[in-house]
């Protein structure tokens, strides 16, 4: 490789611009290729491929050149809406699967930073909040508040970002009202198909403990196995 | 998104090239059965036999830093394979049972 390659490759991670280093592994030369970059349509879609499932792709096709892909994304991020008890657990728990972890709420007395230690606090309403965070495909957002007032404004911007992950905490009764809520906002069907509510893979969790397990399940399972 | 050490093991590859040593970088490319680094795990080395990072769980890393001085000789990448049933395996094999083959080149 060479040096100045591994300095772009640096300089892309600090900038937290995602890229790909494809390797020709027959001579060695090496390219970085951005979102849309490509030799052709095959090779796109392996450098978006590559991006999306955060995993290195090799390609040996019969007499073509066997490339290796490697992603650089950017950090994972982990918003969560609503500094409620079991933000305290999923802040910690998030942190040590790797995500960058922030928590909005504009009500001080639960955002407060003596509950909250080392956690990024972002106190302005959901909504702007939320766009100031620019959300983008490394992004999980988990609402907790169960209140329409703060949940809704946060996840009306979390549906117009490439968040690979929207859940919302609540019943199912909860969770039904909320869809018709934002289908009256002028979200379709199809969008709201993304929003995971009750969220959380279904282990019994009691606990807020146990019901952060639950939630961070799910976004990992997301993340490392998407739907097709 | 590459964790911190492996961040590191690049940083690692700048820096000693940029002090005026050789270097050679490893890559995992691709694994079979279990194998306990994923594909794109890196191994830095540098001309004095020093190396950060790993590409197995330290099965293999020795045969590696001996190809990659190699591999800082005559500035030509190579792709190494290892495995149980490879003939090396008594001496470097993996005990875990799977195959690695990793890229190994030279920082020019």
């Amino acid at each position: 490789m060479k040096a100045e390659t591994i300095e772009t490759v640096l300089a892309e991670i600090e900038a937290k611009r995602p890229v790909v280093l494809a390797t020709n592994l027959e001579t060695g030369d090496q390219r970085l290729l951005h979102p849309g970059d490509g030799e052709n349509e095959s090779e796109c879609a392996d450098v978006e491929r590559a991006l999306r499932v955060d995993a290195c792709i090799a390609t040996d096709a019969e007499g073509g050149p066997r490339v290796f892909y490697q992603p650089f994304n950017p950090p994972l991020r982990m918003i969560v809406v609503g500094a409620v008890h079991i933000a305290q657990s999923l802040s910690t728990m998030a942190a040590l699967t790797g995500y960058e972890v922030i928590i909005v709420d504009p009500r001080e007395s639960f955002a407060a930073a003596d509950r909250f230690p080392g956690v990024t606090l972002n106190l302005e309403w959901p909504d702007a909040a939320m766009e100031s965070l620019a959300l983008d495909q490394r992004c999980a957002v988990v609402t907790l508040t169960h209140d329409p007032k703060l949940d809704d404004p946060a996840l009306q911007v979390a549906l117009r970002s490439d968040a690979f992950f929207i859940g919302c905490l609540g019943s199912k009764k909860t969770h039904a009202s909320r869809l018709r809520r934002l289908c009256k906002a002028g979200f379709s069907e199809a969008e709201l198909a993304r929003v995971k509510g009750p969220v959380g893979l279904p282990i019994g969790s009691r606990s807020p403990a146990e019901i952060a397990v639950s939630v961070l399940a799910q976004v990992t399972e997301t993340l490392r196995k998407p739907a097709p | 998104m590459p964790d911190q050490s492996e961040i590191e093991v690049l940083v690692a590859a700048r820096d000693w090239k940029a002090e005026g040593h050789g270097v050679a970088l490893a890559t995992v490319i691709k694994t079979w059965g279990s194998s306990p680094r994923p594909a794109g795990s890196h191994l830095v080395v540098r001309d004095d036999g020093f190396f950060l990072g790993s590409v197995s769980g330290g099965c293999v890393e020795g045969a590696v830093v001996d190809d990659a001085l190699g591999v800082m000789k005559t500035g030509l990448s190579k792709v190494l394979e290892f495995s149980v049933t490879n003939e090396q395996a008594w001496e470097v094999g993996l005990a875990c049972g799977g195959t690695v083959r990793i890229f190994v080149e030279p920082v020019q």
